[in-house]
């Protein structure tokens, strides 16, 4: 019983690291329908900035909580500057452009991260600093740390907030419309750039936020540390209906959740055909991905538009 | 065309491959030769690949899968059944090959299910997800090595006569021809007919089901192809050349050359190929040591695309900028 | 067309060396004191660029050392290298530029041994000598007789590993966690596992990650709940840290048993406490009073500010073996050193004592080390069975 309320407590902690960065994928998707690849990038380098930062404020040395409120939000704000010279330099000019050439790019903007990466940060794996002391939290035999909960509760709270910004500002409204028909929304007076820009920058602080949480709970950083969480991330969002804002933290989970069980029910799944399940892992994720698509094809909260002639 | 003057094209165009087959290797030093391979099994790939996204319009992420499997049926043909048949004749070659085009054939008719009810980035993600899917299963077989990968695969020259050159080649002509009249053909107006507005396509009569999945079908079978070409010319495989990574540089070599074009997608598979072989001169100028030569790839990629942005040679073939004027023109 | 055949015919003209151009088939340099070319292909981008770095690291220090001491045969060794991205196909395709463009007398590389796999034919078609530093694969030597390495072999490490498990440090029951996509992590698990259970051991859990996972506490969760009294881990040091501190997180107190991969400075610093009381085997003892180890450290340490890590020491080993093996030519051409590489007896590498067998492979002992306060221990050491 302990076993299986620590794996669910397991699923859970991974799967708001995976809801985190989702975030960031379906926020851009929404409004602009692109696929961005570089997500996954901007969240290493999120993550190598706050090791910057952190070593250059010797917070390595002396964790404490005031630092960590520092380093968070100038990570955060690096990682927007960078969301928009991307924006910027390789998907704005291409807004009239075939959508699949803003794909392109995206993805040559994340060789370029990671590549780039390699020669200024080095291929080498990084310590990432505790910004404060880990404590370990046992309740009923079930173990997990303060890190893990610091996770979890911001995935929660940064999914009411841009739940609250996409339906109670007036940003937001300019948001939707802009999603719904960016045409009809710049004859509305909307500054549809400008929009855009302030989207891709919130993504890009989001992965900027989740980079640093991630560095808490994962120590290990280095230059392609952000390819499969950003792609699992990915799935996250297409499960959950990519756009959709709760959407993508419910796709996180349910990755989180399923990698999990997979891995727990290998001995007895051995014991009873002879395969190690476990071993297919990343394989099953993706079937369930795919039967859940066929039955919904818009994902699990995302709405269904059936095409028009 | 008549029959018989198609015939001596083919003839003819099969002794030019033997001729060059023959004299290439004793001409060029066997480096550019393997890129020159190599970027005869990527013309395969992309224009296989153009078959399903560029002309049928469905957005494919999962091309590398069908390259491993193909790759290891075909391997598996001839590293196992080699000894049992006792023989390393052409015919078992050929055999392999299309046996792993046939076995990829079979995925992709599998993959191309949900494309019935998918469509745009759903479709791509799931069929990024089958990709993984193969690789992973493939991972976990020990018969054909695992993670450890599969060595010991027979060369392609070591099955009679006729060397690398011809074997590649002769698969990449055949995809493009294929590709070239499948355009041309009422299969192809269906297909883009699909592509272009798949409700109106079916109002006019065109099963659209029938024809997503024969895209699937026919890219699969190249991209099969393709992988046991480049298993036997490595002689070795390994599950992970068939990345997501992999998967994306296909889709890089259409897009770049333009969705749609045969043509574009030979020109996109040339410059994926050969310019990060050029660039490897780059780290000489270099004082700090460092190579460069993937940064500057990534940042002329992105350059290209947003200078061409429906690739280099847009939805138009080679033969298209010898006409005074575009086809359509005549409408007017 | 005219745009690929420019490049094309760019890349075949831009490359002969200065020892030779088309003119000069046999790879003899044998131009009077020109430079000796050796090639190396590593993954310095990519996937496993880290230990890529690292072996270029090892290579180029002992090349420095060689032509500070005058070189071989009074000529001065050029190392030239080039990246493959971490990708088998690539690993080919570089190897046929060292070999024909580039025009070496001998190659070093790979660290993994898909590529070395990979690469390997192209080699022995060339008949160009070749050294792995750390391709464990016992497939890479079969591959013909041109091809070598330094390192032991997966069956070797991971059954000395087994016995080290079981009459050492006397446990009765191991789990496994081994990476499914490494080849290296899984040969030496299940050679473990083979000669471990021969022996009366019993593995209660094989479990398995995938290389880029972060996430390991699914596994460890379900080999909390066996009776497993030692965790055998044989993965790459970048993962084992994390490993060994999710481990501790959850309440496993068991000691953590892995192989060559986990040496390296980096270890510690992401592993931290959590790596106290665990093995691992290993090429050489940083302690060990030979004078060998001890200048191999302090020159790697003068030179690049840190300590090497295996990969970086089997580099090192390899470039002095080849060394050796090109002075005892007459006049260094690519058959002559590989028949000298194939008579290396007893040669003095920091990473042991080295025997090249009839099948290319290095006769050699192991230490086991034991991680006690932050620091290394010999525990034991292994000779050659």
């Amino acid at each position: 019983m302990e076993t299986v309320l620590q794996h669910l407590l397991n699923g859970i902690a991974t799967g708001s690291i995976y809801a985190l960065i989702a975030l960031g994928y379906t926020m851009v998707y929404g409004v602009l329908k692109l696929i961005n690849f570089a997500h996954g990038d901007v969240f290493m380098f999120g993550a190598f900035m706050g090791f910057y930062i952190a070593h250059g404020l010797g917070l390595s040395a002396e964790p404490s909580i005031a630092g960590a409120l520092v380093v968070m939000p100038l990570t955060m704000l690096i990682c927007g500057v960078l969301g928009y010279l991307n924006e910027r330099i390789a998907y704005r000019p291409l807004r009239r452009a075939p959508r699949i050439a803003s794909l392109i790019t995206a993805i040559g903007v994340s060789f370029l991260l990671e590549f780039g990466g390699q020669m200024v940060f080095g291929p080498d794996p990084r310590f990432f600093p505790r910004l404060f002391p880990k404590t370990t939290i046992e309740v009923a035999g079930v173990v997990t740390t303060n890190y893990q909960i610091l996770v979890l509760l911001t995935a929660l709270v940064l999914v009411g907030a841009l739940q609250w910004i996409v339906f109670r500002t007036r940003f937001g409204k300019a948001m939707r419309a802009v999603s719904h028909n960016f045409e009809m929304a710049a004859l509305m007076g909307i500054p549809v750039d400008r929009v855009i820009s302030m989207t891709f920058v919130i993504g890009s602080t989001l992965a900027g936020a989740a980079g640093c949480l991630y560095g808490l709970v994962y120590p290990k950083i280095d230059p392609l540390m952000g390819v499969f969480p950003g792609l699992k991330a990915f799935i996250a969002a297409v499960l959950g209906g990519i756009g959709n804002v709760p959407g993508a933290a419910l796709g996180g989970l349910i990755i989180g959740l399923v990698e999990e069980y997979v891995v727990a029910v290998d001995p007895w799944v051995y014991d009873l055909i002879g395969l190690h399940i476990g071993r297919f892992k990343d394989a099953v994720v993706f079937g369930i991905l795919v039967a859940i698509l066929v039955f919904r094809p818009s994902g699990l909260l995302g709405r269904y538009e059936p095409e028009k002639v | 065309m008549r029959p018989t003057v198609s015939a001596a094209i083919a003839l003819a165009a099969l002794f030019v491959l033997f001729v060059l087959d023959r004299i290439l290797p004793s001409l060029i030093d066997p480096y550019v030769f393997q890129v020159l391979i190599y970027l005869g099994i990527n013309i395969t790939l992309a224009t296989s690949l153009n078959m399903v996204f560029g002309i049928a319009g469905q957005f494919s992420m999962g091309h590398a899968g069908f390259m491993a499997i193909g790759g290891y049926v075909a391997a598996s043909i001839t590293f196992f059944g080699g000894p049992v048949a006792g023989t390393a004749a052409p015919g078992l070659l050929l055999t392999a090959l299309l046996g792993g085009g046939l076995a990829a054939a079979a995925a992709g008719w599998l993959v191309g299910l949900p494309s019935l009810r998918l469509t745009g980035d759903y479709l791509a993600i799931v069929t990024l997800g089958f990709g993984e899917i193969i690789r992973v299963i493939i991972l976990n077989i020990e018969t054909v090595g695992g993670a450890r990968g599969f060595s010991g695969v027979p060369a392609l020259g070591a099955f009679g006569p006729l060397g690398s050159f011809f074997w590649v080649y002769l698969v990449a002509t055949v995809t493009v021809v294929v590709s070239i009249r499948l355009v041309g053909s009422s299969h192809g107006r269906a297909l883009l007919a699909v592509r272009e507005n798949e409700v109106a396509a079916e109002a006019c009569g065109v099963n659209s089901t029938h024809y997503k999945v024969l895209a699937f079908v026919m890219a699969a079978f190249f991209a099969g192809i393709a992988g046991g070409l480049f298993g036997h010319f490595l002689q070795y495989l390994n599950p992970n050349s068939f990345t997501f990574i992999k998967s994306f540089e296909i889709v890089i070599m259409v897009v770049l050359g333009g969705l749609g074009s045969v043509t574009g997608a030979i020109v996109g598979a040339g410059i994926v190929t050969i310019l990060p072989e050029g660039l490897r001169r780059v780290k000489d100028l270099n004082p700090a040591g460092t190579d460069p030569r993937m940064v500057i790839f990534a940042i002329l990629l992105i350059v290209l695309m947003l200078t061409r942005p429906s690739g280099i040679m847009g939805t138009r073939e080679i033969w298209d900028l010898f006409r005074r004027k575009p086809r359509s023109a005549k409408l007017d | 067309m005219a745009l690929f055949g420019c490049f094309l015919v760019a890349l075949a003209c831009g490359g002969n060396g200065p020892t030779g151009g088309a003119a000069d088939p046999g790879h003899q340099g044998s131009a009077g004191n020109a430079e000796i070319l050796v090639g190396e292909y590593g993954s310095l981008t990519g996937t496993t660029a880290t230990f890529g770095r690292a072996t270029h690291d090892g290579i180029m220090l002992a090349v420095e050392e060689i032509n500070a001491a005058g070189g071989v045969k009074g000529r001065k060794i050029r190392v030239i290298t080039e990246d493959d991205q971490s990708r088998p196909e690539e690993a080919a395709t570089v190897v046929a530029k060292l070999i024909n463009q580039d025009r070496v007398v001998a190659l070093l590389g790979e660290v993994a041994s898909s590529r070395t796999l990979a690469a390997a034919p192209k080699a022995q078609e060339a008949r160009i000598p070749m050294i792995t530093p750390s391709s464990t694969n016992p497939k890479v030597t079969q591959v013909g007789d041109y091809i070598f390495r330094v390192c032991y072999l997966d069956d070797f490490q991971g059954r000395a590993l087994a016995r080290f498990v079981y009459n050492s440090l006397g446990f009765r029951r191991a789990a496994i966690l081994r990476d499914i996509r490494n080849d290296y992590s899984v040969g030496l698990s299940d050679y473990f596992k083979q000669e471990y259970e021969g022996l009366g051991g019993k593995i209660v859990g094989d479990h398995s990650y995938s290389e880029g996972d972060a996430d390991f506490k699914a596994q460890l969760t379900a080999i909390k709940s066996t009776d497993a009294e030692v965790l055998f881990v044989p993965g790459y040091y970048t993962e084992i840290g994390q490993i060994a501190s999710q481990a501790r997180d959850l309440g496993l107190e068991q000691p953590l048993v892995g192989g060559d991969g986990w040496e390296s400075p980096r270890l510690l610093e992401i592993g931290g406490d959590a790596l106290n009381g665990s093995f691992y085997s290993n090429h050489l003892f940083p302690g060990d009073s030979d004078p060998a180890v001890a200048n191999f450290l302090a020159a790697f340490n003068k030179r690049y500010g840190e300590n090497p890590d295996a990969l970086a020491a089997l580099g090192y080993d390899a470039t002095k073996m080849l060394a050796a093996a090109m002075a005892r030519t007459t006049d260094l051409t690519p058959a002559q050193i590989r028949d000298e590489l194939a008579a290396t007896r007893n040669f003095r590498g920091v990473t042991g004592m080295i025997t090249i067998d009839e099948n290319r492979n290095p006769v050699k002992s192991i230490v086991m080390l034991e991680i006690k306060d932050g620091q290394m221990t010999l525990r034991e050491k292994v000779a050659p069975f």
